[in-house]
């Protein structure tokens, strides 16, 4: 082992699993509880942006830790894409947390420890994910992830939460074990191991046949990544407490589909086998599809989250094509969609959960006029909607860019059309939530149905405003970024 | 036909089989299912001996001219048989599958030994023999365990 | 790491006489068990019989690893007149299998039987259980067919009367019990049929010569007679779908001693011997064998892991549908063996071993469980995990072992049976063990969502946590599940000399 980098590994997946175990001790004492989750979000912070930094000094850590079967491997290795992943995960997992103390005291949520303990078991996971050497490790912490989060979406613990958490369970870990599962084992065969490769591990193993069932395959068995059909988990676990929406929608689970499908892309089939399998090209098309109907069926939502949740589904599906698109033109692209939407969309949920505890609202419909009373909140908002769409000065408007100069460079026009089309739909379903809000108020001028008399709790604030503000900052950084992911997408002679 | 009145044996295991089959099968009395279970398990013993029959053959006592003692027991076999094919000619049926059946039996009066004994149990228990009774008051017993909690 | 050396290190050195130890140490423990005077004692002989078996089962698999196949002749005559007993790989592995499983049970029996047996009938239900253990690892052991009739029932009247006792709880254990009988003795009295032909057909009984025989007579038609009956015969007691009607009951009203032996071992003796028959005594290229292998037994077990999954999604009494998974996984088992490869062969022993173990912490935490509370429908465990959250936590981990949740040994099962269909290229066998592993998942969902997410009705039985002498092999048990999903290479040696062994010149 080099210097130290092991240590590193370890130190990022005990410290959330030490953290679950803690709160849980601790969970009669909420200060104590809440305090350990912070700390546990900072120390976590440093570990991976450490790793982040050796990764990018070419010097990345690597752990092997056990060997359950022969040939098979638990064992981790960072690389650009996955010293990001881990970087923004534990980042946005301290906002969320200082969004979560607000949010729950303020609602007085039941079960508040059993909260915090699957929150950083879900952070256990996500390390788990984002330094995986191999799928048959990434599976693992996958359905990890999967289960941690369970419990986080039947929150509530009412009849719609568990048929919420039906849904999701059964779409995940069906999808997971029916396609996902078979896809790794194929791979397995196929290349005698399921080690992430640069320049593709699949490269000259396989035939057209066999490359494109495996893609299939991987592609929606990845269901995290809500690729239509596989799609209907997403909005129905919109039941969930706001910030359990903003860890599954910005930070944990759909980023970590998105993400499987770009490490699949870049380090299992390869650039040169993505360009030459059929797969690749309808899975394109069935990406753009989702991408345009997402939005489409997004503008009739009235529901916030339900309307933030579709949109979600459209965002992810450009990260999907990115992931696809041949000779690995987008996947930097990709790489830098994923870290942008999850900064944009856990501020858009935050705002949300803001607006939820502070007046109940939860309909577009009833938040004409709540703007002037909450400016921050709907600002932020507004500083969210506009880099989802992608507009300067927000950090949406690289990705974007990028994304469609690379479909347009490859010539598939399919993907570049849904991507334009479905910006364009963003700008109407997103940004007149807030300007409505911000608008004077209908009828008597009063703002009524505060719950709150002083407007969202402090933290909820605060730590959607550190988003937002991480979305004008990465306007400035995007350029750094994609040179760091650049390796990723380099061809291997 | 003369196939089959020359392996009467067979045939009479084979109806016994079916007989004890259908006995334990159709009857709803546990103990008369016990009694076609007895008589399924005794046609493998019919089964058995017959396969260890060898034609004209006699009781496995080895006969050995030189030995007075073994002479002696040959003494016990049917003279006639003796004269015809000598001491030495003597044909054995194979014993093997007497001893494998006498564990067979041991085993079968074992099981019919429990099954008896469940039975008796089952009588004390429901107040009946018949299965569909013992049935019915089964149901029953699950359907009030529903509606209780 | 636990594999074959430290099983080289830890083995005692082989006493000459340990095959036949191994069986008549439980049989002499369970006279001695039903002459003792106090349930206590008795409980104390048989923890103690099923130690030593369990040492002696070690010691024959340390043998075995390093130097083969274990002959021993009873009483010093050799075959074809006397009886050997025959392990190999494959025998080895089940040994340890059933006597682990046998200490884990009589050690949990302690605390449970007392809630559900009489006091005055503990030594008999001790000796009944030694009985069984014996009969069942005679039936492992031995090389001579008609003695592994005789073993065979040997363990089942002792598992047909341990049945029967659960009517102290609940009288409908009699009924079950009786059932069971009826459908064993068929299934064992279809056995001897099925050898006796085979003798008739070959002159002998000793499996090894059996085989060698066999070799050279072809398709004859006795011999394709004597398979039909063996395999069906053995296919009752194997619970292989749809021959599976006993099953259920006696392991929804048995006391929990003997449901968690039973679920453990019972099926998977049956299922060694089917596969020993199959592949090992009869002639691997037989016609008659293949097309059973490709056209029935395949088939029907995928159905049984189908179909039963189903089946156990819709039950209500949260044992009977342990008793359904069970029936589905001895479809999953025999799905991995019917492939008939080296690979195959040893995910479906793999997959028998990793149920076991799942099994047995599933019935023993609900046993556990049920001490306190008298209850069999999954809607009077909700909310259990308050009360008592050890068992319930021991109940999670062998829920999701079987369910096939990462990091449990039931993944790394699961795994090995995809890549062995995968393969072999049995697409459709790949995606029944998926289909079936989906299905899994919704009953798992639903009894882990009543225990842990669901809170109990006002006024309910509320559950007490199980005394220590129950939690401690549950918990055992349920870190086995996880231990052996981080390093599953001492399951996995097992199951590949038990495969080798069984194919020996397979691919």
């Amino acid at each position: 082992m080099t210097s130290g980098g092991d240590l590193l590994i370890f130190l990022a997946l005990a410290t959330p699993l030490f953290a679950a175990v803690a709160i849980y001790a601790v969970g009669r004492m909420p200060d104590v509880r809440e305090t350990l989750t912070v700390i546990a979000s900072i120390a976590l912070s440093i570990v991976t942006i450490s790793m982040f930094m050796r990764v990018g000094a070419g010097n990345p850590p690597v752990l092997t830790v056990a060997r359950p079967l022969a040939g098979l491997e638990i064992a981790f290795r960072l690389e650009p894409l996955g010293a990001l992943f881990a970087v923004m995960a534990s980042a946005l997992w301290g906002v969320n947390s200082l969004f979560s103390i607000g949010y729950m005291r303020g609602k007085r949520e039941a079960n508040q420890t059993r909260f915090y303990v699957c929150f950083a078991f879900a952070m256990f996971a996500v390390m788990g994910i984002a330094m995986a050497a191999n799928l048959f490790t990434l599976f693992i912490f996958y359905e990890v992830l999967t289960f941690s989060t369970y419990p986080l979406v039947t929150h509530a613990g009412d009849a719609a939460a568990r048929r919420a958490g039906r849904i999701y369970l059964a779409t995940l870990v069906g999808a997971s074990l029916v396609l996902f599962l078979p896809g790794i084992v194929g791979v397995h065969l196929a290349a005698g191991s399921t080690t992430f490769i640069p320049g593709g591990l699949l490269t000259g193993k396989v035939n057209v046949v066999t490359g494109n069932v495996l893609l299939l395959l991987l592609v929606f068995g990845a269901a995290k990544a809500a690729l239509m059909p596989l799609h209907g988990w997403l909005p129905a676990a919109m039941v969930a407490p706001a910030p359990v929406s903003a860890l599954l929608h910005a930070v944990a689970v759909v980023k970590a589909g998105a993400f499987v499908i770009l490490k699949t892309s870049a380090y299992i089939f390869g650039s040169d086998l993505i360009s030459a399998l059929p797969a690749a090209t309808w899975l394109l098309w069935v990406a753009a599809g989702t991408i345009v109907i997402a939005s489409l069926v997004a503008m009739t939502k009235d529901e916030l989250k339900l309307r933030l949740a579709w949109s979600t589904v459209g965002q992810l599906a450009y990260v999907t094509s990115a992931a696809l698109l041949p000779a690995a033109a987008g996947l930097v692209a990709g790489g830098l969609h994923m870290l942008i939407h999850a900064f944009a969309k856990i501020t858009l949920f935050m705002c949300a959960g803001a607006i939820y505890v502070a007046t109940g609202a939860s309909k577009v419909s009833e938040m004409r006029g709540l703007g002037r009373s909450m400016p921050i909140v709907f600002a932020c908002f507004l500083a969210g909607a506009l880099c989802v769409v992608g507009l300067p000065p927000f950090a949406g408007m690289w990705s974007k860019f990028l994304l469609i100069t690379a479909a347009f460079g490859t010539q598939t026009w399919i993907t570049a059309a849904a991507m334009i089309v479905s910006s364009l739909l963003g700008l109407l379903y997103l940004a007149p939530v807030a300007i409505r809000a911000l608008l004077p108020p209908a009828g008597d001028g009063s703002s009524g149905g505060f719950i709150r008399p002083y407007g969202a709790p402090g933290p909820v604030v605060a730590a959607l405003a550190i988003t937002a503000a991480g979305c004008v900052a990465l306007f400035l950084f995007a350029d750094a970024v994609a040179a760091y992911l650049a390796p990723i997408a380099r061809r291997v002679p | 036909m003369s196939f089959i009145l020359l392996h009467f044996n067979y045939v009479a295991v084979a109806i016994l089989m079916m007989a004890g089959l259908f006995v334990v099968v159709s009857s709803s009395n546990l103990i008369k299912r016990m009694i076609g279970l007895a008589i399924f398990q005794t046609s493998t013993g019919l089964l058995y001996i017959s396969l260890g029959k060898v034609s004209s053959g006699t009781a496995a006592i080895t006969v050995d001219a030189a030995s007075p003692e073994k002479q002696a027991l040959a003494n016990h076999l049917d003279p006639a048989y003796v004269a015809q094919y000598g001491v030495a000619g003597v044909v054995y049926s194979n014993p093997l599958p007497h001893v494998l059946i006498l564990t067979a039996i041991v085993v079968g009066v074992a099981t019919l030994a429990v099954g008896l004994a469940i039975a008796v149990r089952v009588r004390e228990a429901f107040g009946s023999v018949e299965a569909d009774e013992i049935e019915v008051l089964s149901r029953l017993e699950s359907a009030q365990a529903g509606s209780q909690a | 790491m636990i594999s074959f050396e430290t099983l080289y290190a830890a083995a005692p050195a082989l006493t000459a006489h340990a095959p036949v130890l191994m069986v008549a140490g439980p049989l002499i423990a369970a006279c001695v068990a039903a002459l003792s005077p106090t349930a206590r004692t008795s409980w104390m002989i048989s923890v103690t019989g099923s130690m030593f078996a369990a040492w002696m089962a070690l010691a024959i698999t340390g043998e075995v690893a390093r130097h083969g196949a274990v002959d021993y002749y009873i009483g010093g005559f050799a075959p074809p007149l006397g009886i050997a007993f025959y392990i190999d790989g494959l025998g080895a592995m089940m040994a340890l299998l059933v006597s682990s499983a046998g200490v884990m049970a009589s050690i949990y029996s302690g605390h449970s039987l007392a809630a559900e047996v009489r006091a005055e009938k503990h030594t008999h239900v001790q000796a009944a259980f030694l009985l069984c253990q014996a009969g069942l690892l005679g039936l492992v052991s031995t090389g001579d067919a008609f003695n592994a009739f005789v073993f065979l029932e040997v363990s089942s009247i002792g598992a047909y009367a341990l049945v029967a006792i659960g009517e102290k709880r609940d009288r409908r254990a009699l009924p079950a019990a009786f059932n069971y009988l009826i459908m064993g003795t068929i299934g064992a009295t279809l056995y001897v049929i099925g050898i006796g032909f085979l003798y008739a057909a070959t002159g002998t009984l000793n499996m090894a010569d059996l085989s060698a025989r066999l070799a050279t007579l072809g398709d004859s038609s006795v011999v394709q007679a004597g398979f039909a009956f063996i395999v069906v015969g053995l296919g009752i007691k194997a619970a292989m779908f749809p021959l599976h009607g006993w099953l259920p009951g006696a392991y929804s009203f048995g006391p929990s001693l003997i449901v968690i032996f039973l679920a453990a071992t019972a099926t998977k003796t049956s299922i060694y011997l089917m596969a020993r028959f199959i592949f090992d005594v009869f002639p691997d290229g037989a016609a008659f064998g293949r097309n059973f292998i490709a056209w029935v037994l395949a088939p029907l077990a995928a159905t049984a892991a189908i179909v039963c999954s189903i089946q156990a999604t819709f039950e209500r009494e949260i044992r009977r549908i342990l008793a359904f998974s069970s029936v589905a996984q001895v479809g999953l088992i025999l799905l991995g063996l019917s492939l008939a490869t080296i690979l195959g062969a040893s995910a479906g022993l793999f997959y028998l071993m990793a149920h076991a173990l799942m099994k047995m912490t599933l019935f023993m935490a609900v046993g556990g469980l049920a001490i306190s509370l008298p209850a069999r429908r999954l809607d009077d465990f909700a909310g259990v995990a308050r009360d008592a959250p050890w068992s319930a936590t021991a109940f999670a981990a062998g829920a999701l072992s079987l369910a096939g949740a990462p990091l449990t040994l039931g993944f790394l099962a699961k795994w090995r049976l995809l890549e062995a269909a995968l393969n072999a290229g049995q697409i459709w066998i790949a995606a029944t063990v998926a289909i079936a592993s989906l299905l899994t998942l919704l009953y798992v969902g639903r009894m882990l969502e009543a225990i842990f997410f669901r809170s109990a009705p006002a006024g309910a039985p509320r559950a007490v946590e199980a005394p220590v002498g129950v939690l401690a092999p549950v918990l055992v048990l349920a870190g086995l599940n996880i231990w052996f999903g981080l390093d599953a290479s001492l399951p996995e040696q097992l199951a590949g000399a038990g495969a080798k062994a069984l194919l020996a010149g397979a691919p």
